[in-house]
């Protein structure tokens, strides 16, 4: 029994594996400095970079984190401390059902509320159908953990004579914060690559973009055009693309692992 | 008289549940008072409706009145908050704060309501650490993590946590349940010195800890208050028939 589950494990990797040995394989060539300090080079020139798309995609992760973090986590933790039955249960449900929205229809969404109105594509109305992605999961983890701090920590601040607010923000969310940002890391990596939501909101961008109400541009965008552009030099690019987004993904969450095990940590 | 607490016709629920009936006491100032009955009377419930933190808990209600040191804490208008500033409490279980240092910890109650001079926060953590009979134990460790210490440590961190807020009141809710002997003896001898300048209610399961520490008792059964008196008095010459039979062990 035991080798069988060993084995499902490795199977459960393998695929992981897999992916990152063939983006390895196929896109190691293409990293150069280069692909990190260039723009994209016209139709027949070989050579460029993608500095543009990384840059864009770190600028539309870091304004839907902005966006959507603190209503998310303020979010879970409202939903973890309310004592009304009805109210927390339709929003956990509507969350739920949020989490399931196909990201495209996200995109669409986005596309009324904000680019219609701005009348144009901008690295704004991108963030912010990316902050509604990232909303459901980082409401519902936030919920999970704050749920999973012992009562005793509560009462014992109250009992204290500290207001419940305090309670809350200074010894509640600090004992669930390694859990969170745990959460937040995972939210962060699932948006990373979302390529459908921004295909009419942030629409992407051949050039740097000067101010957030412009188009810019975004790795998976940059990605998906090259990889169906009939150019193989584009082709190489589409992989190196692919394993430098793979990379941000990884790093991101390997800084958060250190900057969250410092300081002495409550639940995980 | 205007210290200590006075409570007069005191009831509880939790939802439906009637968990404390009619409850008339006065217990001294400066002295240590133990609540003592077997699981469910209500001995819990009673120490923490002087505070306020009966009705923390969803459906729980509270009806009567109670005077600590003076203050009617249920009169309309009194703030839950400033009526627990003024009583510390300590849990059955240590509960210091994982995510905070010694330290932090002992001074939480100061710098979450609002004191930052760091000098007057070193000089009461040193104060209440001292008074908590941890000073000598901890004063190189206080960087360390508050979970970091052993059980009996932890819990008097969290004597020194409510102390450090300099309370009038200090209620004990079975505070040496989880802890070993000789924890147990550690934090008994230091509510032996703290009696002369805090009024101290202590619930216990165990009647040799009440025999040992306090001077007046109060023996509750079915979340009612069935005999109280002196110490001494209610454990050899006990008034009430129930009184006797726990207290001679025939039940509980």
């Amino acid at each position: 029994m035991s080798w069988l589950s060993a084995l499902a494990a490795a199977l459960v990797v393998l695929p992981l594996l897999l992916i990152f040995g063939f983006l390895l394989w196929q896109g190691a060539s293409a990293v150069n400095v280069d692909f990190f300090t260039h723009l994209p080079k016209p139709v027949g020139e070989v050579g460029g970079g993608m500095a543009n798309a990384i840059v864009g995609t770190l600028i539309l992760l870091a304004l839907a984190a902005a966006l959507g973090l603190p209503i998310g986590i303020l979010g879970g933790l409202y939903l973890a401390e309310s004592r009304d039955a009805r109210l927390p249960w339709l929003a956990r449900f509507l969350a739920d059902v949020l989490n399931g929205v196909p990201s495209i229809v996200v995109g669409i969404f986005a596309y009324t509320v904000v680019v219609l109105p701005m009348r144009r594509f901008s690295a704004i109305a991108g963030a912010f159908a990316l902050a509604v992605i990232m909303l459901p999961i980082v409401v519902r983890t936030s919920e999970e953990l704050v749920r999973l701090v012992p009562a005793s920590l509560r009462e014992a601040a109250l009992a204290l004579g500290i207001p419940q607010w305090k309670v809350l923000l200074r010894v509640v969310l600090p004992t669930a914060r390694a859990g969170i940002i745990t959460g937040v890391m995972v939210a962060i990596a699932r948006v990373a690559g979302e390529t459908a939501p921004l295909l009419f909101t942030a629409f992407g961008n051949r050039f740097w973009h000067q101010t957030l109400d412009q188009p810019i541009a975004a790795l998976p965008l940059q990605i998906f055009a090259y990889a169906i552009a009939p150019y193989d030099d584009w082709h190489r690019q589409a992989w190196a693309g692919a394993l430098v987004l793979i990379g941000l993904v990884f790093a991101v969450s390997l800084a958060a692992r250190v900057v969250t095990s410092g300081r002495f940590t409550g639940v995980r | 008289m205007a210290g200590g607490i006075v409570v007069r016709d005191l009831n509880a629920w939790f939802g439906n549940a009637h968990v404390l009936h009619g409850i008339s006491v006065t217990i001294a100032p400066k002295a240590v008072t133990a609540v003592i009955g077997p699981s469910g009377c209500g001995k819990s419930t009673f120490i923490r409706c002087l505070n306020r933190m009966h009705e923390v808990v969803p459906g729980a209600r509270v009806a009567g009145s109670v005077r600590v040191e003076g203050t009617d804490v249920y009169a309309p208008g009194v703030d839950p908050v400033q009526v627990r500033r003024k009583i510390g409490m300590v849990f059955q279980k240590p509960n210091p704060f994982p995510t905070m240092s010694v330290f932090d910890n002992v001074v939480a109650g100061l710098r979450l309501g609002g004191v930052r001079e760091r000098s007057v926060l070193d000089e009461a953590a040193e104060q209440a650490l001292r008074q908590a009979a941890l000073w000598d134990e901890v004063k190189d460790q206080l960087g360390k993590s508050g979970v970091s210490l052993s059980g009996g440590q932890q819990q008097r961190v969290c004597i020194a946590r409510a102390l450090a807020v300099e309370p009038e009141v200090l209620l004990m809710d079975e505070p040496c349940s989880a802890l070993d002997p000789i924890a147990t003896a550690k934090i008994e001898e230091l509510i032996l010195e703290l009696r002369s300048t805090l009024t101290i209610v202590i619930v216990t399961h165990n009647m040799q800890q009440a025999a040992r520490v306090s001077e007046s008792t109060g023996f509750f059964l079915m979340g009612e208050l069935v005999e109280f008196g002196v110490t001494r008095g209610l454990f050899t010459n006990p008034h009430d028939k129930q009184t006797e039979d726990y207290i001679t062990g025939r039940f509980g």
